[in-house]
């Protein structure tokens, strides 16, 4: 490696540097004789700016810099499923053997392992033309993720070459290309440079919901396979705990899970918690299907910013092998302050709130890497993306939520309110949007229920009616209503309670699948058209409260009825429908007085 | 100030390069121009003409010289003899177990006119991030004795849990009493203190000194007073050293260690006073774009490590400006701590002490530390139930505010009821008064019980069955 140039400031995680040597923009360099790893982020003159993504206490002006000669990469290939990652991809385990508890700088850990063994079994024969992002052969990765060995994007000739089945380090040779520009050798890892987008053959519009297990989300805002949704709310009003719902029961093949300047016990939770509890679709141990990239709050600010980076573009990776991806960020803010506190260092011209400028592209562009896509090789794969965002205050009118609104489909606004009233995912149905729900109908009604959309409007209509009501509530009390609408206000009560709440703790309401979903909508919506309908026949509110009995056990549904065993339902709308009838009984006959 | 003090015999000698004259002194800064060899963030020790010794650190260093910030403030400074040593490193101070029982000043300096223990080890003020693969996820219950707090926002070891409150609100009370009556569940091992005082007022200090004497904590206490008229820049490194001494009591002693700081409020603002002479661009309130970065730098030293006896658990004083809890202190404290407890002028005001909101408040780290095993099978649901029944109390209460109590119907007078003995019976209770969790559990029932039945749908029906009272007395209904 050689030396490029010279330290000639420092302020925290960005120095500058004299540029002595063959210094790229963008170059991946090592500063000092800690050789701690930086970016360059910007280059006058001869002087670079640096970003470091390691602690700079001790970095002082005429340490040199030395060169890689390679822009900031990740590593790919067999090894990443089940680990722990810092934000420039540094295996914490191996951070953890080298150094203990506390993490040390200038540690140099491969991403993947050098020494482990894979079972490599070929898919391509000798003699095949080849281009980029053709399947080479697979290796058994975990119990639920078969590897994909792909042709590194860009490289295409004729298989000279390949291993036969067999036992290979990520290291060993395993094909051989001969290209125009003669032999090349292949092994199972590939570098990517974090901050390109990698490439596919077409984009596909977004129509296959991804299913989270959360009803709100999965019946109201629903989210596609290859869509992005942001989880924005105040401290504590249960983003993280949103995006580990997510991270557990959502029906994509791999996760990705960002812990993005946030806390280090909760990425010990995930440790903790996950290699335990079995994904409902598999069987299998959630770790199987899991990478993490931790960069706690307290760990280097720089490699908090690319942390997100890394995070995508080993996404973008197993979407190309045909997989369906989900990226959790937590915290997307997090990132955005990490980028306004290295502006800041460069003494940029701030926008608003002294974030950069470019906030929104930087936003955008990241976003962007989302998409379901015909793969390279013909496949089909998705990334989808979830962004937490944490506004100051809890006010969405701050720029990095106003930046993202722009670029995303699906929205999930967490209210604070709801948060300190224990109605839990808080996600505030007036406030929240997604643009998928005519995208996904179609998936829905093949799939589970022909009368889904109109379930949803009714359930939306019920919840806005509501709103308005409350208001009028609030001046002259609920008395003052006539009972048609003091039954959707109960109505309505019994939507939040027993649909929209949910406890991510309890084991059965933790998640619902679809068709438990419908299923209490249809119950929900069922009691409105019929309770309605002996309101109108004078019925009166007092009585439908006192005499039908079932409210307890519909709030308690969601949590007492499994997922693989809906006939409880049934036995609720039946004593439903008898205590209603016995109502409307009495009001027949007041109709035909004899 | 002392001129030979301990951190400077601990310091190694080595490598000292020392310049005389300053370039320029603003603020709490000063510029030294012609430096060689000095790095970022390494310790200065600024040397007055008249001998006085101060200490600072870089912030900045270039080719051309440094910005160092003063931590005894630059008052006095002389640009022409004033003379900067620099010590090769950043700020290491001695610890010992021998600190226990000690008061010292926020640089980690003895105060109490006894000989500096003898130290056991030195550690880096700034520590270094726990690696998230070693921690032990935190489960072990503090029982604190205060209702609202084991029964509705548990504290756990290893947790960050701050008190946010408002200027006059007996936050020092709550937190002492909390520091009193701290113990597990199944083990009678007691907690070390480490007590660190940001710019309070000197009254505030006494009362802890004299609340831990009182228990016969003291002993076992170290305290690290930066007080109001004490250097301000102090303040940036009094939780650093005390931190540094906890880590050290914790991971190399084996001793669980209770962090009691107070008042996170004026770190800020020192931390503001700082980034403003820098002329850094301001995000909120003037505050530094860092400020998250900064204060996690200090909630995160908490926790338990996998293959550690020990564990620190930090309880962050906090008040808030203009009661304000969407301020940029308690609002970027809240998205590191593992939860809050809010205190609220209104329950104070009706006389209930502790006057903890328990809407606001929230305990993260409960939800793995309650329950069957740890607490009480029905710990979970029941807090769960109280807290939708208090907070449909507010809903009722402003609806009876617009509409008359009389006109409420009758399962809205009963939350009423039940909200006046919510705060009057469960939140409230003596200064000195220590309930056990199933006092506090069989309470919540007790008070639960004035709902009827079929309103409590966030506990299951066999947990209504074990523990709900039927028909509660009269008089308690009013
Ligand atoms: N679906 C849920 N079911 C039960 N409890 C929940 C749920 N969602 C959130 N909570 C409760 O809310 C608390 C805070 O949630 P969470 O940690 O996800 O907040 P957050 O928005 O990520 O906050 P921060 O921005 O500070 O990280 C949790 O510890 C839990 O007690
Ligand atoms: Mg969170």
């Amino acid at each position: 490696m050689d030396q490029e140039g010279y330290i000639t400031w420092i302020s925290g995680p960005v120095v500058r540097a004299k540029i002595t040597g063959a210094m790229r923009m963008l170059e991946q360099v090592e500063v000092s004789s800690f050789r701690l790893v930086g970016e360059v982020i910007g280059m006058q003159e001869d002087t670079a700016t640096i970003q470091v993504y390691e602690e700079t206490s001790g970095i002082k002006p005429g340490d040199p810099v030395f060169g890689t000669g390679m822009p900031l990469s990740v590593e790919l290939g067999p090894g990443l499923v089940g680990e722990i990652f810092d934000g420039i991809q540094r295996p914490l385990e191996i951070l953890a053997a080298r150094s203990g508890n506390f993490i040390q700088r200038g540690i140099k850990a491969p991403a993947l392992d050098r020494e482990r063994k894979w079972v490599f079994t070929p898919v391509l024969k000798p003699g095949t033309e080849l281009q980029g992002g053709e399947i080479l052969g697979t290796v058994p990765e975990s119990s639920l993720i078969e590897h994909r060995i792909l042709v590194p994007p860009g490289l295409s000739g004729t298989l000279e070459w390949i291993a036969p089945k067999g036992e290979y380090t990520v290291t060993e040779v395993i094909a051989r290309v001969r290209t125009p520009s003669g032999s090349q050798e292949l092994t199972m890892i590939q570098e990517w440079a974090v901050r390109r987008e990698r490439p596919f053959r077409e984009r596909l519009s977004p129509n296959v919901p991804l299913i989270t297990g959360q009803r709100v989300i999965d019946t109201l805002f629903p989210i596609a396979k290859g869509g992005t949704a942001a989880v924005p709310g105040g401290f504590g009003s249960g983003k993280t705990v949103l995006q580990q719902a997510l991270a557990k029961w959502s029906n994509a093949d791999l996760i990705i899970y960002i812990g993005c300047g946030e806390r280090g016990n909760e990425m010990t939770d995930v440790l903790v918690e996950f290699p335990k509890l079995l994904d409902p679709y598999s069987g299998k141990p959630l770790m199987e299907r899991t990478i993490l990239i931790a960069n706690t709050s307290n760990m280097p600010v720089a490699a908090r910013e690319a942390s997100i980076y890394t995070g995508i573009s080993l996404a973008e990776y197993y979407r190309d092998m045909g997989y369906d991806v989900a990226l959790m960020a937590d915290s997307t803010s997090r990132w955005a302050e990490a980028l306004r506190e290295v502006s800041g260092r460069l003494e940029e011209m701030p926008a608003e709130e002294g974030f950069p400028a470019y906030l929104g592209s930087r936003l955008a562009s990241f976003y962007e890497r989302a998409g379901r896509v015909v793969t390279l090789n013909g496949n089909e794969g998705s990334v989808t993306i979830v962004g937490a965002v944490s506004p100051p205050g809890g006010d969405f009118s701050e720029p990095v939520t106003q930046h993202t609104q722009r670029f995303i489909r699906a929205f999930w606004a967490l209210d604070k309110s709801l948060a300190a009233a224990r109605h839990f995912p808080a996600v505030n149905w007036l406030e929240s949007y997604s643009g998928y729900d005519a995208d996904v109908a179609q998936w829905w009604e093949d799939k589970v229920s022909p009368d889904w959309e109109e379930l949803r409007r009714k359930t939306m209509d019920i919840l806005q009616q509501e709103a308005q009501l409350q208001e009028i509530v609030k001046l002259v009390g609920p008395d003052a209503l006539p009972d048609s609408q003091r039954f959707v206000l109960l109505v309505a009560r019994m939507i939040k309670e027993a649909f929209l709440q949910q406890n991510a703790m309890d084991p059965i309401d933790a998640y619902s699948v679809p068709q438990k979903q419908v299923a209490l909508l249809q119950l929900l919506i069922h009691l409105f058209e019929r309770g309605s309908q002996v309101v109108a026949k004078g019925a009166p509110i007092g009585r439908i409260q006192k005499e039908v009995t079932i409210w307890p056990q519909l709030v308690r549904a969601k949590a007492t009825i499994p997922n693989d065993d809906l006939s409880g339902l049934d036995r609720l709308r039946e004593q439903l429908d008898k205590e209603l009838n016995q109502i409307e009984r009495d009001y027949d006959e007041h109709q035909n007085p004899s | 100030m002392s001129t030979k003090t301990q951190v400077e015999e601990a310091i190694p000698t080595l490598r000292t390069k020392q310049y005389e004259g300053l370039a320029r002194i603003y603020g709490p800064l000063i510029v030294v121009e012609g430096t060689r060899d000095v790095s970022y963030d390494e310790t200065a020790e600024i040397i007055l003409p008249n001998g006085e010794l101060r200490r600072g650190r870089v912030l900045e260093a270039s080719e051309k010289g440094v910005v160092v910030e003063v931590w005894g403030g630059t008052t006095g400074l002389e640009m022409k003899s004033t003379r900067v040593r620099f010590l090769g490193g950043p700020l290491q101070i001695p610890v010992s177990t021998g600190m226990l029982g000690r008061i010292f000043n926020g640089l980690g300096e003895p105060i109490d006119d006894i000989a500096p223990p003898p130290a056991e080890a030195l550690a880096d003020v700034n520590g270094a991030p726990i690696n998230p693969v070693r921690r032990a996820y935190p489960q072990d219950l503090i029982i604190t004795g205060i209702s609202a707090i084991d029964g509705m926002n548990t504290l756990i070891r290893g947790q960050k849990l701050p008190l946010f409150s408002g200027s006059g609100l007996p936050h020092n009370e709550i937190a002492a009493q909390i520091a009193r009556q701290a113990h597990l569940a199944n083990s009678d091992e007691e907690f070390a203190v480490v007590f660190v005082a940001m710019g309070v007022k000197h009254d505030d200090a006494e009362f802890f000194w004299r609340s831990f004497n009182e228990s016969g904590a003291l002993s076992n206490t170290a305290m690290f007073l930066n007080l109001a008229d004490d250097p301000p820049m102090e303040r940036i490194i009094a939780p650093r050293a005390a931190l540094a001494l906890a880590e050290f009591l914790a991971f190399e002693r084996d001793m669980h260690v209770l962090v009691i700081m107070t008042d996170m409020t004026n770190y800020g603002e020192a931390l503001r006073e700082l980034a403003s002479q820098r002329g850094q661009i301001p995000s909120r309130k003037g505050y530094p774009g860092y400020l998250y970065s900064d204060l996690a730098s200090i909630y995160e030293r908490t926790g338990i490590l996998k293959d550690r006896k020990g564990s620190i658990t930090q309880v962050p004083i906090l008040t808030m400006p203009n009661d304000d809890i969407n301020h940029p202190m308690p609002d970027l404290t809240g998205y590191i701590t593992e939860g809050q407890i809010v205190l609220s002028r209104d329950l104070f005001r009706s006389g209930i002490y502790p006057c903890i909101n328990v809407l606001p408040s929230l305990s993260r780290l409960m939800k793995d530390g309650i329950g069957e095993g740890f607490t009480r099978a029905d710990h979970p649901a029941l807090s769960n139930q109280l807290y939708a029944a208090y907070a449909h109390v507010q809903e009722v209460r402003s609806l009876a505010a617009v509409i008359g109590e009389e006109e409420l119907s009758d399962v809205d007078k009963r939350y009423l009821a039940f909200g006046e003995a919510f705060e009057h019976r469960f939140i409230n209770q003596g200064e000195y008064e220590a309930r056990s969790i199933e006092q506090t559990l069989d309470l919540g029932w007790e008070i639960l019980s004035l709902l009827p039945k079929e309103e409590l749908t966030r506990v299951s029906e066999k947990e209504l069955e074990q523990h709900y009272i039927e028909r509660p007395s009269a008089t308690e209904e009013g």
